[in-house]
């Protein structure tokens, strides 16, 4: 592995060829070691989840085992509430996300307003303050409005959590939309909206895919504003993992079950959204 | 149909900057193919996007049809532009590119569909491209979606930006004769920007030639190419470029490689007037006629570009030791390192002054 790769100038057969080729599979191990180190824990529950609870726990870990499918049997019977929560303040909060981001990132780039700097650092400096430190007043505001423990609260710090983050995104990849286009399009007599849905929309899609995709995954797995503004209501699915911890007993296995059933639709739809990202961003526009 | 008129049209980008376009007044008559032509920087694109509406005026007025279009927004100035990158929406087929201007205009579809599909017959378009993205056509087929979009408006002037200059050598030869061609069976005013004098001087009924900002000349391809008004147009114009040497005048003329080249009265008059004690001298290099040793102007061979039909010529004059370029015939062309003179017609000479580049006409 201490071999570096070497230049491919190498054509004759012999000690350097020889060198080359190993410097080749020593990155290659090395690239397996490191990518295995990181895929371990995510294997080991995975693995966990099909054990019985009692073989859980043993050490050595134990890689033969009569898998069951009891703790995914335990773990659908009580998430239902959680999953629906967790659906809806994702897909509401990222759908808003999107309907504000898009205008906000328009008048921030194609016709940016005046004083558009203070705007843009302004969405990014509500991400300066860690949020445990607004978590008293965000909890008082949401009790004297009587959202606490509800759905819709959660929908609307979800939006604000990601709107900055996806103004910024979406702003950028606006910036990448070739000035040609937009004036082709003025000239065609497209309005402002025509100009956005017709023209811009379309060339920056994967992009607002891959906007979309990070809303998700930040909206699913937060934990600390519904731990701390939801009880049962509008408790959501890292909520659930909570849950499966019992006050006393063995509950490893169950856990694990209930982390692999979490994690699949954000692993699902990043793996949807992936086929869309492929896509160039302006292929065609340009020559 | 329509003319086009700039009227001290001005543009400033920033504060303190010099002008990207500079008082221009410019006369683009009905029907006419004017080219903007010009080094980068000179303003000709900028000139076009205020009369595209992209680009406010700082100053002056744009006129199109003898209406004072200044402030009117782009589309309703009844133009089309084709851009230099095309510009083509990605995600629209090629029948929706060519549409969506008159989409925009509430033409019924029927209409719609039979302005695009006779706009394709008109460039030869393959009716199957019709339905295909941009992305999948070739750099010639975009070329021509991009014409197409612009045709289809039926609009009073064309606009058109570089249009050519992503296409391949052979294949921008062949667009650049298409084009003209359609624009004098359409009859619709175009302004045509270019950075290439040879585009120009072909394609162009009249050519506007621009230097930083500001319009130098303004006339027909003949009268640009014989009768520059200064120094730039002069060495502008033409290809390979005029040959420009500052010489001293003298008795009768000006001398250059050991002889004298007589001028013109006027000129001489004109120069000892303005005070000058030398000259700019412009001779292009189809004026320099090899001579077989009987010529005036000697020098040395050091290159001969071969081009087929004529050669070029590289020579270092006899006693400045300043190089020309000479237009030979093609056949037997001399050999570099060959002593060689030359003459030329006292008709063909050029005179500038090193100051100002005006011309010193005879």
């Amino acid at each position: 592995m201490s071999a570096s790769a070497v230049p491919m100038r190498a054509r004759e057969p012999g000690p350097q060829r020889f060198r080359e080729m190993a410097g080749n599979v020593g990155w290659g191990v090395l690239a397996w070691v490191v990518g295995i180190a990181f895929f371990l824990p995510v294997l080991w529950m995975v693995l966990t989840a099909f054990k019985p609870e009692s073989a859980a726990q043993t050490w050595p870990p134990k890689f033969i085992f009569s898998p069951t499918l009891s703790q995914f049997r335990l773990v659908f019977s009580g998430w239902g509430p959680f999953v629906t929560h967790s659906v809806i303040a994702t897909t509401v909060s990222t759908l808003l996300v999107l309907l504000l981001g898009v205008p906000a990132a328009y008048a921030l780039s194609v016709h940016p307003v005046p004083h558009w700097r203070d705007g843009l650092f302004f969405f990014i400096s509500t991400k300066m303050l860690p949020i445990v430190a607004v978590i008293g007043p965000l909890y008082v505001i949401a009790l004297k409005a009587h959202l606490l423990d509800s759905i819709w609260l959660l929908i609307i710090l979800y939006t604000a959590m990601n709107l900055p983050l996806a103004i910024w995104m979406i702003r950028s990849f606006m910036l990448e939309v070739p000035r040609e286009l937009l004036e082709a399009a003025r000239l065609d007599g497209a309005g402002r909206i025509r100009e956005i849905t017709g023209v811009i929309l379309p060339v920056i899609s994967p992009g607002l895919v891959s906007t979309a995709l990070i809303c998700v995954i930040f909206a699913w797995n937060e934990l600390f504003l519904a731990l701390n503004l939801t009880i049962t209501n509008a408790a959501t699915m890292p909520m659930f993992l909570i849950s499966s911890v019992p006050q006393e007993g063995l509950y490893l296995a169950h856990l694990s079950a209930a982390a692999v059933v979490a994690s699949v639709p954000v692993i699902l739809v990043g793996w949807i959204a992936q086929r869309s990202l492929v896509r160039g961003l302006s292929m065609g526009a340009i020559k | 149909m329509a003319n086009v008129k700039f009227v001290s049209a001005t543009r400033v980008y920033a504060k303190g900057a010099p002008p990207a376009v500079n008082a221009l007044d410019l006369d683009v008559k009905d029907g006419e193919f004017m080219v903007l032509v010009g080094p980068s920087g000179s303003g000709k694109t900028t000139a076009l996007r205020m009369l595209a509406g992209l680009e406010p005026l700082d100053g002056g007025r744009v006129e199109i049809g003898d209406r004072d279009v200044t402030f009117v927004p782009p589309k309703d100035r009844d133009i089309a532009m084709v851009f230099q990158n095309y510009a083509l929406y990605p995600q629209k087929t090629v029948a929706e590119n060519m549409g969506f201007a008159l989409k925009m205009q509430h033409v019924p579809k029927d209409e719609r569909a039979r302005r695009v599909k006779e706009a394709a017959r008109l460039l030869d378009l393959d009716g199957q491209l019709l339905d295909r993205k941009p992305k999948a056509l070739s750099g010639g087929q975009r070329q021509r979606v991009a014409m197409g979009r612009a045709i289809v408006r039926e609009p009073q002037v064309f606009l058109m930006d570089e249009p050519l200059s992503n296409l391949d050598a052979k294949l921008r030869v062949q667009t650049r004769s298409q084009i003209a061609e359609l624009q004098r069976r359409l009859g619709v005013t175009t302004v045509y920007v270019t950075h290439d004098q040879v585009e120009a001087m072909t394609m162009g009924n009249r050519v506007a030639v621009l230097a930083d900002g500001k319009l130098q000349q303004c006339d027909t391809p003949r009268q640009l190419y014989d009768n520059p008004v200064n120094q730039f147009v002069a060495g502008f114009i033409g290809s390979p470029a005029m040959n420009l040497q500052t010489v001293p005048l003298t008795e009768g003329g000006v001398r250059l490689a050991g002889t004298v080249i007589p001028l013109p009265t006027a000129v001489r008059t004109a120069a000892s007037q303005a005070g000058l004690r030398e000259l700019v001298l412009g001779i292009r290099p189809e004026h320099l006629h090899l001579a077989n040793g009987a010529g005036e102007i000697a020098g040395e061979v050091l290159l001969v570009e071969e081009l087929g039909a004529d050669a070029l010529l590289h020579v270092r004059l006899a006693d400045s030791g300043n190089q020309v370029v000479a237009r030979a015939e093609g056949r037997k062309p001399p050999a570099p390192g060959q002593e060689v003179t030359f003459r030329v017609q006292p008709d063909d000479v050029f005179a500038f002054n090193p100051v100002t580049g005006a011309r010193i006409a005879g």
